[in-house]
């Protein structure tokens, strides 16, 4: 693990952090959390791995961290839900959203997923091995996270920010 | 040609273009009789393209300083840990005690009678404060812990056994989790010394150090010496001593010696 190296992955950290986060300070400040702490961890890299993978690794658990600040743990009540809401007809007067804020309103778990995949190139596996979940939770938050933006941005659904205590 | 049933994971996975050719000529004979299905996933590519279409621009943006120095290995962590480590270690008393009779020796005669000379201080630095003092120096080293790698240990071994004028190999711990990473030479009391650093999955490293000034022919069993925080077990034997290295447990770090030795007895 070099600096010349690292110095190489900070786009691709900062535009996932963007992405995940929205405020451009905060996703530097994440991006900066995740360098100092990639350092303090060197000698868990092994020479010759994927250093990129590493680092989203890293920055993945800081949000986790970050997250789970609040005392209570709560899950996106997406999660406990069976099926997909049905299409509701009467509003059919399309209200389409921007992408931002579209993104926004995705369940945290799915955005990282969905962004992993669409802007790092990850393949699924690999997404898994960064996020530290199985590949096939990262096939269902996908296929959910990429349902619930597409509906969203076709205003057809109503975001739920109700979330279960667990 | 499979006739497997069309998932949502194939439809996933033909967005992001990651079917095997067969399946996704399968999953597209499906698309066309599905076109809900169809219109969903072009949905979804739209939508992977508006996304990198949207954030990509952040790949060019210029750095922060704050980013750009945080790339860089900071001076806050591994450095200063181990200078704050040091700091409290009698090694560091031992140098400075080694300066100060070397300035004695240099300014005044007075000196001479209270303290040895230079060389002959430096001479009674036991084996495993050499030893200690090289591992807290090089391990924690991130781009160069050592000078020759483990990839090239034919060339380290010939490199190391022609400076110290007699065979050294390196001894394999992998049984109990340790691969060696590479070696270095390094000036003993009178001459070159070998270190040799090996490390396990969690990134712990262990050092080998590997004297042949030991001129009195003696051997000894396994001593055991803590500097600070490194666990060291030494031993001599003929004119080789030996000290192994570590920020480990004494149980397992005295496993690690017994195979060092076992392996260098069979040579």
């Amino acid at each position: 693990m070099d600096s010349h190296a690292i110095l190489g992955e900070i786009p691709r950290l900062r535009r996932y952090a963007r992405a995940m986060l929205g405020d451009r300070a905060a996703a530097d400040d994440l991006v900066q959390d995740t360098l100092e702490r990639a350092w303090t961890r060197f000698a868990q890299w092994r020479v010759g791995s994927d250093l990129r993978a590493w680092l989203f690794g890293i920055m993945h658990n800081l949000r986790v961290d970050q997250l789970r600040r609040p005392a209570l743990a709560t899950a996106p009540l997406d999660d406990y839900e069976e099926q997909w809401a049905t299409r509701p007809t009467q509003s059919d007067q399309l209200e389409v959203m921007d992408l931002a804020s579209a993104l926004s309103q995705l369940p945290e778990e799915q955005r990282a997923v969905v962004l992993l995949v669409a802007l790092e190139d990850m393949s699924y596996a690999e997404v898994a091995d960064a996020l530290g979940i199985p590949v096939g939770t990262v096939m269902s938050r996908l296929a959910r996270g990429r349902e619930r933006l597409r509906l969203i941005m076709a205003g057809q659904l109503s975001v739920n920010h109700l979330r279960v205590v667990r | 040609m499979s006739h497997l049933p069309i998932n949502e994971t194939d439809l996933q996975a033909w967005v992001d273009a990651a079917l095997p050719e067969a399946r996704r000529a399968e999953v597209e004979v499906y698309l066309a009789g599905h076109p809900e299905d169809f219109e969903r996933v072009q949905a979804y590519q739209a939508q992977k393209k508006a996304l990198r279409a949207m954030f990509n621009p952040v790949l060019d943006e210029p750095l922060p300083d704050s980013l750009r120095a945080a790339a860089a290995p900071p001076v806050t962590t591994a450095a200063a840990r181990w200078s704050s480590r040091l700091a409290g270690w009698p090694a560091w008393r031992l140098a400075a005690g080694l300066l100060l009779a070397l300035l004695g020796g240099a300014t005044g005669w007075l000196a001479r009678g209270q303290y040895p000379g230079g060389d002959e201080l430096a001479r009674v630095v036991p084996l495993y404060r050499q030893a200690a003092v090289a591992h807290a120096v090089f391990s924690p080293d991130v781009r160069r812990p050592v000078e020759v790698g483990a990839e090239q240990e034919a060339q380290l071994v010939a490199w190391l056994s022609k400076r110290l004028g007699t065979a050294v190999k390196p001894p394999k711990l992998g049984e109990l989790g340790f691969e060696l990473i590479g070696g270095r030479l390094l000036p003993g009391n009178s001459g070159p010394v070998a270190q040799f650093m090996y490390q396990d999955v969690a990134g712990q490293r262990l050092t080998l150090y590997v004297t042949t000034e030991n001129p009195g022919n003696q051997e000894t069993g396994f001593r055991f010496a803590q500097e600070g925080p490194v666990n060291v077990f030494y031993w001599i034997d003929g004119k080789f001593g030996y000290a192994l290295s570590g920020s480990i447990g004494k149980g397992e770090l005295g496993r690690l010696a017994t195979l060092v030795y076992d392996q260098l007895e069979r040579k």
